[in-house]
């Protein structure tokens, strides 16, 4: 009896370990992307995001301002100030040329030519004397230092400024919630037509839908590409345009749209529709009023997977929507910033960050509806 | 903000309009053939006539769209296939034996079975463990959460932040990407990872992997969850361990739903080109069929041709699990 | 007023499969008809022809004297009552029972009026404002039928409305729908049930159904007393009747029955010439038999009994006698001193035998 208790025990510790080293393999590559987005940008590039509460020993360049603040002592004309403006960092070893930038340690005198003398304190204050007047440019001090761990917003700013995430924040928007809203309205009337109604050829629908299920988005490009360019070229409106990625989207959102909230839909008990019907209520009236109040949950897992998916788009979003300043959407500004950008990780995280923050917000409020869905949508 | 007002007001425009057709066409139907203080043959008559034409009404909109955005491109893209880049003159078979031809065809056809077989296998298998364990501890539901969040990031958002794991710096530089990091505590050296051929299709699976984990782990705890109690019991009556009751019992009772989660990512793989896209553009041998096939639709101005034959190989590679789909839907609504 | 009449109503599915043949009926104005059967006979198909849910294959269904085979349910003056009550689960109960005034676009003090008064009478009044979800089984049932009363049906249906209550609440409901019935006599009301206790206490007219066919139609009393054929027989009276091949002896003033071969019985009863030496089948309820002693010559049936069933008020024998396979079940009022494995001899009073042709056909009518 013992024995097996503390076997059973052993056993649950392993489940829980496991769990949590796999937990903590999925997560940190997102934490990681949101550690290192908050980092300041200097400190990013030299250090790895893991060591992003440890301090990090920095190579820096400082040159002193223009020399009018200087001022005589006894023979000496001198220039006094701190390497660092608004952190506490401690300097650990000082320069003054490129060559030997850790030359000396610091509270030590260094001697320049032409009877310079340069010293450093470790809090970052320098003093630079010379025998004559300072002119024109300032001095240079090279310096190791210990900065401390710095988390800024400043790379949000960037991006959300001068890199136009801020536009295509808005584009992405302006592309998602038409196209998440107008496929749920066309596919609940088709989902209720077909669990509902009698007509000729619904069994046939029926099969059209499931087939279109897995057609792949890629067959469909070429010749919608070359359609909107010919529509668009008709009518002189330009082949792209939010309409038109709408409609894409809302295309191909509806087979699984109608599948999902058909299956839904038919499940609803046959004679509360009949008990409608019985009322006076028309196909209309009953859609409306009985079923359309009764799917919500169907219509909020359909709405979060559209919504999931529109936001998430790549593919459609740059076939059917120019990749001008005026219309990139969020995915393809990543898409670009990658390119340009590529070893700017400061601006890669952030912009990374905030397109994945509206979904997650999505996906952390709404869960419970999104797992409901992909159960209705593939089990049984 | 004029950007924002603008967006709003088309926003507007485009999901009243739709909502309008509804409301507006039911409306007609009904003014047009009405049912109310008439003798009962004209009512039978126009209620008939009104029930034969409001299914049209209802699925019309999703038919023609269905129509416009699948028939007819499927359709056409196996006419484009047969001719030029531009899609004007008939080449015959000229692209399919291009296709054949070329060894960038059959590097990303050979990777895209490679994807097919990894993705999918690991996904479920991961999933099937981490449904299996999560179900046993009280924190379960916060582990299931956190490992089904990658489901909401996009391929793109995904490749950055694995970007970020792989990223490789020369020299004596300190390793900022975790996975060098790692090696280089280890004492090996770093490695500029999704440049290394072959082996740098794994490392750009894991990303699918990481994204789907959670889709198979969710809807195959919920069938787990499905298991009617009594068997397990039954089996541990007889005398079955952990492993035997998981392996023979449990498993082969959830078969049904094992083979819906793997096809429906075995979908998605051959779907997915974001993540080719972002990571390496398809050097380093690693390009797949969906990028190649985005490749040739804009290259060079762009090849339909070629581009729509390498969107009908992926049709076909889908054809199987389509036919599969529409048999046990059938099934379905026969039990119904 | 709110005649019904059904003339040669079919019903045929897409299948070909045919599942009411040649349905004649005649259900007058006021009256209380239960359709009763076991499942799959039939009748909650023939109801739903009534409301309108099906289609009529062939035949016409008339409501005071107008076909209504095309006019849908809304227009036909009924209203019904389902098996699960069908509620709409997110509107309360004041919107379920407004809902059909609401769809006709009554003006809305009449719609008040209508409903307030139907929650009035079924005790509904607390509940308006709850959620179906909020109210018992018992509750949610008189809800159904406000919602069915309060649009002024010339007919009300009934689809098996008690089959989802327990058995307390069933009584009780059963009851209150007797009730309804009084205070509004000149409704006519159709009602299905599987359950003849339901058909026996409820109805006016019985309508006993099988596969397909009409088998009797009658008072509950008619059935027990007079049943047309075997089936009916059978089916109403528990436990059910026992069935007994016979050989018709001789006929005359009374006809003569050959139990066994040493056994017969006579019959008040004319039959022609023309059946003597037919088989036939002798029907005899439970509750009819009396206990007799096996060396008296009023013994109709003995034999060995096979098992005893005691329920307090009354005992139930099994009793295996060498005329068939089938047990033949007796049953006496009261507590019994008798165990498996005795003898037991039966009698029965002539006039409460049935006496049925080989083809199931009562032979008294």
């Amino acid at each position: 009896m013992l024995t097996s208790s503390s076997k059973k025990s052993s056993l649950t510790w392993l489940v829980h370990l496991s769990v949590f080293l796999l937990v903590l393999i999925w997560t940190i590559p997102t934490a990681g992307l949101f550690v290192s987005s908050i980092r300041d940008k200097d400190q990013l590039s030299v250090s790895g995001w893991w060591t992003a509460l440890a301090s990090s020993e920095q190579k820096v360049v400082y040159r002193t301002p223009v020399p009018d603040s200087q001022i005589q002592e006894a023979d000496q004309y001198v220039l006094k100030g701190n390497l660092f403006a608004d952190s506490n960092a401690s300097v650990s070893a000082f320069g003054f040329s490129s060559l030997k930038p850790d030359a000396f340690v610091v509270g030590s005198t260094a001697t320049m030519k032409k009877g310079k003398t340069l010293t450093v304190q470790a809090n970052g204050d320098y003093v630079v004397t010379s025998p004559v007047p300072f002119t024109k440019r300032g001095q240079r001090i090279f310096y190791t230092a210990d900065v401390p761990p710095r988390f800024t917003l400043d790379n949000y700013r960037e991006v959300l400024g001068s890199e136009g995430l801020a536009k295509s924040f808005i584009n992405s928007l302006t592309v998602t919630i038409p196209s998440t809203v107008i496929p749920i309205l066309m596919a609940a009337f088709a989902a209720y037509a077909l669990a509902w109604m009698r007509f000729p050829g619904r069994a046939l629908l029926l099969v059209t839908v499931v087939g279109l299920l897995v057609v792949p988005l890629q067959m469909s490009l070429i010749p919608l590409l070359k359609a909107y360019n010919f529509i668009g070229e008709s009518f002189g409106v330009g082949s792209k345009t939010y309409l038109g990625i709408w409609l894409a989207h809302t295309a191909f959102g509806l087979p699984l749209a109608i599948y999902l909230l058909r299956n839904y839909i038919a499940g609803l008990p046959g004679e509360i529709i009949e008990s409608a019907r019985v009322d006076g209520a028309s196909d209309f009236d009953i859609f409306r009023k009985i079923v359309l109040p009764l799917s919500f949950p169907a219509l909020a897992s359909f709405s979060i997977f559209q919504f999931l998916w529109v936001w998430n788009d790549l593919l459609v979003a740059m076939v059917f929507l120019g990749n001008n300043e005026e219309q990139l959407v969020l995915t393809g500004r990543l898409r670009e910033l990658l390119g340009s950008r590529g070893g700017n990780w400061e601006i890669l995280t952030a912009s990374a960050f905030i397109t994945i923050l509206v979904p997650l917000a999505v996906f952390f409020a709404l869960q419970r509806f999104l797992v409901r869905g992909l159960l209705a949508g593939s089990v049984k | 903000m004029a950007q924002l007002i603008s967006a709003l007001l088309v926003m507007c425009i485009g999901v009243f309009g739709c909502a309008l057709y509804f409301y507006g066409a039911n409306l007609l139907l009904d003014y047009c053939f009405p049912a109310k203080q008439r003798p009962y043959d004209v009512i039978a008559r126009n209620l008939r006539i009104r029930n034969a034409i409001r299914p049209w009404l209802f699925i019309g909109p999703a038919m023609l769209a269905l129509g416009l955005y699948f028939i007819y491109p499927i359709i056409d893209s196996v006419r484009l296939s047969l001719f030029d880049r531009s899609g004007e003159a008939f080449v015959g078979f000229a692209n399919y034996q291009w296709l054949f031809s070329s060894t960038e065809f059959f590097e990303s056809f050979k990777n895209n079975m490679l994807w097919l077989i990894v993705v999918p296998t690991l996904s479920t298998f991961f999933g099937l463990v981490i449904a299996t364990m999560t179900d046993r501890i009280w924190w379960g539901n916060i582990a299931k959460s956190l490992i089904f969040m990658p489901m909401a990031i996009s391929f793109i958002g995904a490749s950055i932040i694995w970007k970020f794991i792989y990223d490789y710096r020369s020299g004596d530089d300190t390793q900022i990407g975790l996975l060098n990091a790692l090696v280089v505590f280890f004492g090996g050296e770093p490695v500029a990872w999704i440049t290394v051929p072959f082996w740098n299709n794994f490392f750009l699976m894991i990303i699918l992997v990481w994204v789907q984990t959670g889709f198979a782990m969710v809807i195959l705890s919920a069938a787990l969850r499905g298991i009617p109690e009594e068997t397990i019991e039954a089996a541990v009556l007889d005398g079955a361990n952990g492993i035997q009751i998981f392996f023979r019992i449990m498993v082969p009772q959830i078969w049904g739903t094992i083979a819906v989660v793997w096809t429906t990512i075995t979908i998605l793989v051959l779907k997915v080109f974001d993540i080719v896209l972002a990571m390496t553009n398809g050097q380093w041998n690693t390009q797949v069929l969906a990028n190649q096939m985005f490749d040739w639709m804009f290259r060079g101005g762009g090849d339909s041709g070629r581009g729509a034959v390498i969107a009908i190989v992926i049709m076909v590679l889908v054809i199987p699990i389509m036919v599969w789909n529409i048999r046990r839907a059938n099934a379905e609504m026969e039990g119904r | 007023m709110a005649d019904l009449t059904l003339t040669n109503v079919k019903k045929v599915y897409a299948n070909s499969v045919e599942v009411l043949r040649d349905i004649n009926l005649d259900i007058k104005q006021g009256e209380f008809i239960v359709f009763v059967g076991p499942s799959g006979c039939g009748k909650s198909t023939l109801l739903r022809m009534i409301s309108g849910l099906e289609d009529i294959s062939a035949g016409t269904l008339e409501i005071d004297g107008q076909v209504v085979n095309d006019i849908p349910p809304a227009l036909r003056g009924i209203a019904m009552v389902f098996q699960s009550y069908a509620l709409y689960p997110h509107m309360s109960v004041y919107d379920n029972m407004a809902f059909s005034l609401q769809i006709a676009k009554e003006n809305k003090a009449n719609i008040d009026k209508q409903v307030r008064k139907a929650a009035e009478m079924l005790q509904l009044t607390p509940y308006l404002d709850r959620l179906p979800k909020a109210l018992s089984g018992g509750q949610r049932q008189r809800v159904a039928i406000g919602r069915a009363i309060v649009r002024r049906p010339k007919v009300f249906l009934f689809d098996e409305p008690l089959s989802n209550l327990d058995a307390a609440l069933r009584v009780a409901t059963r009851m209150e729908i007797a009730a309804l019935k009084e205070k509004m006599p000149e409704s006519t009301m159709i009602y299905v049930t599987h359950d003849q206790v339901e058909a026996m206490t409820l109805a006016d007219r019985i309508v006993l159904l099988s596969n397909g066919n009409i088998e009797q139609v009658g008072a509950p009393l008619e059935l027990y007393e007079q049943p047309a054929n075997v089936f009916v027989a059978k089916f109403i009276g528990s436990p059910a009747m026992n069935i007994l091949p016979v050989t018709i002896n001789k006929v005359g003033s009374q006809t003569n029955l050959a139990i066994d071969a040493t056994t017969s019985v006579n019959l008040p009863l004319q039959l022609d010439k023309k059946e003597e030496g037919k088989k036939a089948q002798l029907g005899i309820r439970p509750e009819d038999f009396t206990m007799t002693a096996l060396h008296k010559n009023d013994v109709l049936i003995s034999g060995e009994i096979a098992f005893v069933e005691a329920l307090g008020e009354s005992t139930l024998f099994h009793v295996k006698t060498e005329l068939h396979d089938e047990l033949v079940i007796a049953k006496f009022p009261g507590v019994w001193d008798i165990q498996r494995g005795d003898a037991l001899a039966l009698a029965a009073p002539a006039e409460k035998l049935h006496l049925f042709a080989a083809d199931g056909n009562n032979y008294s009518q």
